[in-house]
């Protein structure tokens, strides 16, 4: 059999833009075909995986004991992609699990993504691909091992990492031993889900063991040798330009190697991160501030008809003009993303090249920057990721690595370089606080006639170093921001949906679930309000919206299982109240139901029912831990944070001031039911932040008749 | 100047050049054992907690200095893999870690509880377990300190029986 050319094979070859099976996108944009499929693609979330890696060899390592070793092109950073690959593969290649383990390829190896780790896709995206480069190694391992015993190959059979040839079996290490020239069959079929022993199971997650013994696995973790530590001079006032530093009591404190001046930064590297970081204090910087910013500024800028309209849903006649109308408005206030593990690398430049290893969710992004700024050829930088201590999308964008190259070069040694909690919180790229307007019409039978939601963000997607700009110019719209803003009510015949867009003084950006959190914490609030001015039940009301497709009756599922399961009722009982909220997220429904007291005039979250509908769990214990967790970060949003300013600075800048949810808040029980509504994986780690808000708030209006509009909730 | 205590049960002496550097650094960078994580450097996080004299304590905002002729344990020191601590089993049985970077200041807060107070109630755990973990993984982390707490007594009775 001749060697195929390797180019040319089937899997992973899925360029373009792809169509989406359901539209959910109003007609209106259908005039623009271009914007219509973008659009399509980021309301379904169908997935598909941009990476590089066309070769099982780039991704599947055999040692010598006969385990494999995944190298994932996506990171972990909490979600279990990790486990869910592992499962994936292993069983198409027929190891067990304990044989196989999964690591981080380097962008050196080939096998790296192109865009990033995020959006909730991971799984769904290499779920067709992965299987098949798992399924065409195990072929090619016994297309070897034919070639080793003379033994034909449909007559073997494999299990548990070994080839089986009638009287024989070798391992998979020994028929790998010394191949150098593999051949490559075409992909050959994937088994039946049913056939599959780990896909679909709840198996422990494989980094389990070095998370519970503290093992170094962390970006802040990594070292190298002969390491020096880093530190760079930030700016504590918004819009802060550098003019000039005096660096004459850093360049004479102990342990100091060098002070560097660079045109966009100062940098001190000295020999420990205590001494880095008590140089950094004594550096004089003059900045230069033109505007002192308040948040009252901020919240004037997001008002709705401030910024950039764009139309994203236009169903039917505008009635916003008509007598009776209800209307509401929300807000949602900056956020920070707050992960524990501060932001860090170590960088080492050697003559031409570059070794980096850090916490990122964007491995190309990362190699592209550091090479531009050395002036040396992408190829020669290995940014080498390393597990992340959360992700949340605030390592979508991770500049600090090209300083620390330029600060490794002017030492010539490795140095490593991390962000301080106050530098975490000034600097982050927040979630951009939002501005809602909502207008309806009921018919005298209780249902909508028509619904109009206007938006208003700060940037999500736009001017993100990762997202090309011509998508916006394409879109007229902020991909990110829009994520959570189209209704997903198809039975309301009067529909506006409009994002307005508007550009803050500071940097804001991607926040787990981006838009999602504070659209639905709108839009089902609202929903909430129809229902009770129409009289209704509000699970019925919003069943009697939600028209009769595929994507429909998926939602329309959600919605029952979760009332059912709560044993949802609509009236206070015993100074507890119950309250719903669903969204459709990345093309995955999910509905909620929160039970919630008053205790000493604070909210008290009990108890949250959460069913989901995301297709098939691949890892069914992993989606329900991210349930649990978005839950609960959800709710700590929706309860508890925001990020103010005050005379040009972001603030607080610590964990207590800046107030999350801690144990004493979480939801003593949290019960989630999953759906199995469609044949693939769908997106699992944002949906579930979709509803927790609208359903915190929904039930605080069922116990004190008062309707909270404005996050974080207060009681007043 | 030299410092010297014991860690996960070894005698050991650093020889720092200040005093008050936080206690966190010392173990990470000197002694390098990075199971003790810097999250905030202001006693605001909890994830540098260990075990000073069976006390959680939050490394980066203690002098290294004070630690002279006492005790340390880190989560390097708790348990192991072949032998867990019944908090790192309990974390094991709940699959609790999510990015796990929060992980090992929550299990060392959680093994000091247990040790002051073996049958530690909701409100216990509430009042004492006061660390951030921002992928939100309280709910298994609750179940797993209740189950720490059943394991713990379970595994001292064993351990007497094959004594006697
Ligand atoms: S790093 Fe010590 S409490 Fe946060
Ligand atoms: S597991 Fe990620 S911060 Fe706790």
């Amino acid at each position: 059999m001749a060697k195929k050319n390797i180019s040319r094979r089937k899997f992973l070859v899925r360029g373009g833009l792809g169509t989406a099976g359901v539209l959910a996108v109003g007609t209106y944009l259908f005039r623009n075909p271009l914007r219509r499929k973008i659009l399509e693609q980021v309301d379904s979330g169908e997935a598909r995986y941009l990476g590089g890696g066309m070769e099982p060899m780039l991704w599947f390592e055999i040692t010598k004991v006969n385990k494999v070793i995944l190298h994932s092109p996506k990171v972990e950073m909490g979600q279990g992609t990790f486990t869910g690959l592992a499962q994936m593969a292993a069983d198409e290649l027929e190891v067990g699990m304990n044989q196989i383990s999964v690591v981080h390829a380097a962008s050196m190896s080939g096998n790296m993504d192109k865009f990033a780790t995020g959006g909730s896709n991971s799984i769904s995206g290499l779920w067709q691909p992965l299987r098949e480069l798992a399924a065409t190694m195990r072929e090619m391992l016994k297309l070897e091992a034919g070639k080793k015993s003379g033994f034909p190959v449909d007559e073997m059979t494999v299990a548990n990492g070994e080839v089986n040839l009638g009287r024989t079996t070798m391992t998979y290490a020994e028929i790998a031993e010394n191949v150098t020239d593999w051949e490559v069959p075409d992909a050959p079929g994937l088994k039946s889900l049913d056939a599959y022993k780990f896909v679909g199971k709840p198996i422990p997650r494989v980094d389990l063991n070095a998370k519970v013994f503290g093992e170094p696995i962390f970006g802040l973790d990594a070292q190298m040798p002969d390491m020096l530590y880093g530190a760079v001079v930030r700016p504590t006032k918004i819009g802060a330009k550098y003019v000039s530093a005096n660096t004459s009591k850093a360049d004479a404190m102990p342990g100091v190697v060098k002070v560097i001046l660079e045109d966009d930064f100062v940098g001190v590297i000295a020999d420990s991160f205590t001494a880095a970081e008590r140089a950094k204090e004594a550096i004089e910087v003059t900045w230069e501030v033109s505007q002192s910013w308040q948040t009252s500024d901020i919240r004037e800028m997001t008002k709705v008809g401030k910024g950039d309209a764009f139309v994203l849903q236009k169903e039917g006649e505008d009635l916003s003009t008509e007598d009776g109308l209800i209307q509401m408005e929300f807000t949602s206030p900056l956020g920070a993303h707050a992960q524990l593990e501060p932001n860090g690398v170590v960088a080492a430049v050697d003559g031409d090249s570059v070794t980096l290893k850090l916490s990122t969710q964007v491995v190309a992004l990362t190699r592209k920057e550091v090479a531009k700024r050395l002036n040396i050829d992408e190829e020669n930088v290995n940014v080498i990721p390393t597990f992340l201590g959360g992700g949340f999308g605030r390592r979508l964008h991770t500049p600090h690595a090209v300083q620390a190259a330029v600060m490794s070069k002017a030492v010539g040694k490795p140095v490593k370089y991390f962000f301080s909690r106050k530098e975490e919180f000034q600097h982050d790229l927040f979630r951009p606080p939002t501005h809602h307007q909502l207008k309806a019409k009921l018919t005298d039978d209780g249902h909508i006639a028509y619904l109009q939601h206007d938006f208003s963000s700060g940037d999500v997607a736009i001017d993100a170093a990762m997202v090309p700009g011509f998508l916006h110019t394409v879109l007229g719209t902020d991909v990110g921001a829009i994520r959570g803003g189209f209704c997903h009510y198809g039975a309301i015949p009067n529909l506006r949906t409009v994002s307005w867009h508007v550009e803050l003084p500071f940097a804001t950006s991607w926040w787990r679930s981006l838009g999602l959190l504070a659209n639905t914490f709108a839009w089902e609030s609202f929903m909430d309000e129809l229902a009770v001015r129409a009289g209704k039940n509000p699970v019925a009301f919003r069943l009697a919206h939600i028209q009769d497709d595929e994507k429909g009756k998926r939602l329309k599922a959600v919605i029952q299982a979760a009332a059912d399961k709560a044993g949802y009722q609509d009236q206070a009982v015993n100074g507890r109240a119950m309250g719903f909220a669903a969204s459709t997220d990345a093309g995955t429904p999910c509905a909620q139901v929160a039970q919630v007291s008053i205790e000493s005039n604070e909210i008290i979250v009990h108890k949250v029912t959460c069913a989901m509908d995301p297709g098939i769990a691949v890892n069914p214990d992993q989606v329900r831990a991210q349930c649990e967790g978005a839950i609960t970060m959800g709710m700590s949003a929706t309860l508890y944070e925001k990020m103010d300013v005050v005379d040009g600075e972001l603030t607080p800048t610590i964990y207590g001031p800046y107030r999350m949810a801690l144990m004493k808040h979480a939801p003593k029980e949290i019960d989630v039911v999953l759906l199995q509504g469609m044949d693939k994986p769908g997106a699992v780690g944002e949906p579930p932040l979709g509803p927790i808000g609208a359903a915190i708030a929904n039930a605080v209006f069922r116990l004190t008749g008062n309707r909270l509009t404005d996050l974080p909730l207060t009681l007043v | 100047m030299k410092i010297s205590f014991v860690l996960n049960n070894e005698p050991t002496t650093v020889d720092i050049a200040d005093g008050t550097t936080p206690l966190l650094w010392v173990i990470r960078d000197t002694l390098n054992l990075k199971g003790t994580k810097f999250g905030c450097g202001k006693a605001a996080c909890g994830a540098c907690t260990l075990h000073i004299d069976g006390v959680a304590i939050r490394s980066c905002s203690y002098p290294a200095s004070f630690v002279e002729g006492k005790t340390i344990v880190t989560i390097e020191g708790l348990g192991t893999a072949k032998n867990p601590h019944p908090v790192q089993q309990a974390w094991l049985e709940e699959i609790v870690p999510q990015c796990g970077y929060c992980q090992p200041g929550f299990m060392m807060a959680t093994a000091a509880l247990l040790h002051q107070n073996p049958k530690p109630t909701d409100e216990d755990i509430d009042q004492n377990i006061t660390n951030v973990c921002r992928c939100a993984t309280y709910y298994r982390m609750r179940k797993a300190i209740h189950r720490a707490a059943e394991l713990t007594p379970e595994k001292e009775a064993t351990s007497d029986t094959q004594n006697s």
